[in-house]
């Protein structure tokens, strides 16, 4: 009997970080919402608290064990249906895949855990939307399919554009509008590249893709590039890399903090998606398409971080601010990616993992800060002094300490990582400049917000003007903090994983031996028996050989 | 004239439309140039699996077939348009009755934010 379950929970191991949200955001639905009406100690809502944390830590749980056994070289590929690989959608957790469900879901129970503080009782539906969003993220990581990359794209999205007007107003209702326009343009875009995709190739799975760009003659290769750097945009555009970041300090500033904790995620699905299309599909084994992005992507990735700093130099709120830190820490990730090296993808991906949890800590202390300086909020001026001066003095010294990259602190390891593995490419001088200076000029942005913030406070009588922050809001945020800190302590462990996972993307024929190795297709017909004019139909069968 | 010249013609015009409708003001327009993008966008994945003519829609073991996969993928990509578009007529509704403008910014251009007019 145990033996009965162990198996089939192995056996399905990777499909449940998709049906375990899911199945939990309707269980929430179904449980109803009153819509703030009971105040925060309603019956329901405490019922919906405990069943979406409790989801969470499952959720975290599965994600590690995926995690570990990635680390121990296994390859999960799970097709659906058990159509096999190219015909069928296949999920496949690899290195890469296991990594971001594990960053998904560790990001996702503090942040849970911060909303259970009060958010949610700012609009209807907070933990259901949370959940469709968490199974659109982990969906978009485990498929080993580009359309289906997309459908998980729109859950996601759709999950965020609510979630990005939780707890309402005006402002969020503008900052929607353009933010909801702008990703189902995006969206378009995407179904367009993912045609010229399929019409050169004649398959949208992933491992197939890789093989067979190979084979493409230098007509049909022009073309995948085309489809290639349309995704590029599309991907680039949940990145926000430039001149695609505009609408993200907006959108970010104005989101409720859990929910702009959890949109830094959001950004590192676009760079996901570069990466397995970029780095491994058009990667140096895509023959004559290889490297479509080399001449786009690392200038692209370097200005992104420039701007991304200037802009948080300039930023007049803390919650602008730190949005911009996130535009500059997108540049470095994929200047890694861009300098299309397994060395320098390593240390991305080690960056990658860094800043999303100190992005995502500093959108909650944002807030925290925020609440306690009266009418003036997050924005950087003089205000009469917060509540809880040591404590949230010394978590943003820490956070940002790390997200500027200063020892000993994880974001100097990661930073040390781009430099030091970019310093055998050609383009080391160029990156070497824009990383060092950006860091440099990241500390005076956070010094002079800081020094605002914390010691420029207006006088009182004695007393601060608000209350300290709940131990929930604050045990939440040290927590994310606590997490980016244990990475610093994990950074050997962590650095050989991404090491793997590096190695790994720079040669697909192992990915798409495990993915296709179930029939004769592998380096054979593959998709796309059906060839316009040629009349005759070939269909894959079994042991047909081209 | 071929098929295919008629056929791109005709994605290529929707997509302009589409366009031009998309970089207006009013969230209207914007909504009804989403929706053509999205048109455009289905028949270009349908045109995909390239034009047939006198071949089965579906497999079967003799004679010519159409490909099958981008009529898969474009129904997906009309039921998810379909759902997105629902979505943002009544995000566009919402942000005028929380701005009282119905212009993408929030506020009518040449006004400050939360201005309303009241002339009939």
């Amino acid at each position: 009997m145990i033996d009965a379950v162990t198996h089939f929970f192995s056996m399905h191991l990777a499909v449940l970080p998709v049906l375990l949200p899911l199945f939990t955001a309707i269980a929430l639905l179904l449980l109803g919402d009153e819509g703030g009406q009971a105040g925060h100690t309603g019956g329901r809502l405490r019922m919906a608290r405990a069943i979406s944390l409790g989801s969470a830590v499952i959720g975290a749980l599965l994600a590690w064990l995926l995690m570990s056994e990635a680390a121990n070289g296994v390859l999960t590929v799970y097709p659906l249906g058990n159509w096999p690989a190219p015909f069928g959608i296949v999920l496949v957790v690899d290195h890469l895949s296991a990594m971001m469900l594990a960053l998904t879901w560790t990001i996702a129970v503090p942040v849970l855990w911060y909303a259970t503080g009060g958010w949610d009782a700012h609009g209807r539906h907070f933990h259901p939307l949370f959940h469709f969003q968490l199974m659109g993220l982990s969906g978009a990581f485990v498929t080993g399919d580009l359309f289906n990359l997309f459908v998980f794209f729109e859950v996601l999205l759709i999950a965020s554009y609510v979630l990005l007007v939780h707890g309402q107003g005006r402002e969020r209702f503008r900052a929607g509008v353009h933010f909801v326009v702008l990703n189902l343009v995006a969206s378009a875009l995407f179904l367009i590249g993912l045609a010229v995709i399929y019409g050169t190739a004649g398959t949208l799975n992933m491992a197939d893709l890789a093989l067979r760009v190979a084979q493409l003659g230098p007509d049909e290769a022009a073309l995948f590039k085309v489809g290639g750097m349309i995704l590029l945009v599309v991907f680039g555009l949940k990145a926000a890399i430039v001149p695609l970041y505009m609408w993200l300090p907006g959108t970010y500033a104005v989101a409720s903090a859990p929910v702009a904790a959890l949109f830094a995620i959001m950004t590192k699905v676009g760079v996901y998606s570069i990466i397995r299309v970029h780095a491994v599909i058009l990667g140096d084994a895509a023959g004559l398409a290889a490297r479509a992005a080399e001449p786009w992507l690392l200038p692209v990735a370097l200005a992104t971080t420039v701007l991304g700093v200037l802009g948080a130099l300039a930023a007049h709120s803390l919650a602008r601010l730190v949005a911009y830190l996130t535009v500059a820490s997108v540049g470095t990730i994929l200047a890694g990616v861009g300098l299309f090296t397994p060395a320098t993808l390593s240390a991305a991906l080690y960056y990658m993992v860094h800043s999303t949890l100190v992005v995502a800590a500093l959108f909650l202390l944002v807030e925290l800060v925020a609440s306690q300086r009266g009418a003036v909020g997050d924005k950087l001026q003089p205000a009469p002094p917060v509540a809880q001066p040591v404590l949230l003095g010394l978590m943003t010294l820490l956070g940002s300490a790390s997200v500027a990259g200063l020892p000993p602190l994880p974001g100097f390891l990661g930073k040390l990582m781009v430099l030091q593995s970019a310093a055998a490419t050609p383009a080391h001088t160029v990156v070497w400049a824009v990383v060092l200076t950006g860091g440099f000029l990241t500390l005076i942005g956070l010094a002079r917000a800081g020094a605002i913030l914390f010691w420029k406070v207006l006088p009182t009588d004695g007393h601060p003007v608000a209350s300290g922050s709940s131990w929930r809001l604050t045990s939440a945020t040290l927590g994310l903090l606590g997490l980016s800190l244990v990475l610093a302590v994990a950074a050997s462990p962590m650095k050989r994983y991404t090491d793997a996972a590096a190695a790994e993307l720079s040669d697909p024929t192992v990915y798409a031996k495990a993915v296709l190795g179930q029939i004769d297709a592998f380096s054979s017909v593959s998709t796309r028996p059906y060839r316009g004019g040629e009349g005759e139909v070939k269909l894959p069968i079994k042991g047909d050989t081209p | 004239m071929s098929l295919e010249f008629l056929v791109a013609t005709g994605i290529g015009t929707v997509t302009a439309t589409g366009i031009y409708l998309v970089l207006r003001g009013r969230t209207w327009p914007v909504v009804i140039g989403l929706s053509l993008l999205g048109y455009a966008v289905n028949v270009f994945i349908f045109a995909m699996g390239r034009l047939w003519q006198d071949a089965a829609p579906i497999l079967s073991a003799t004679g010519r077939v159409a490909d099958p996969l981008p009529q898969a993928l474009v129904l997906t990509a009309i039921v998810i348009g379909f759902a997105t578009t629902g979505f943002v007529v009544e995000l566009a509704l919402r942000s005028r009755h929380e701005s009282g403008s119905d212009h993408v910014d929030g506020h009518e251009p040449g006004h400050a934010p939360g201005f309303r007019d009241h002339t009939p």
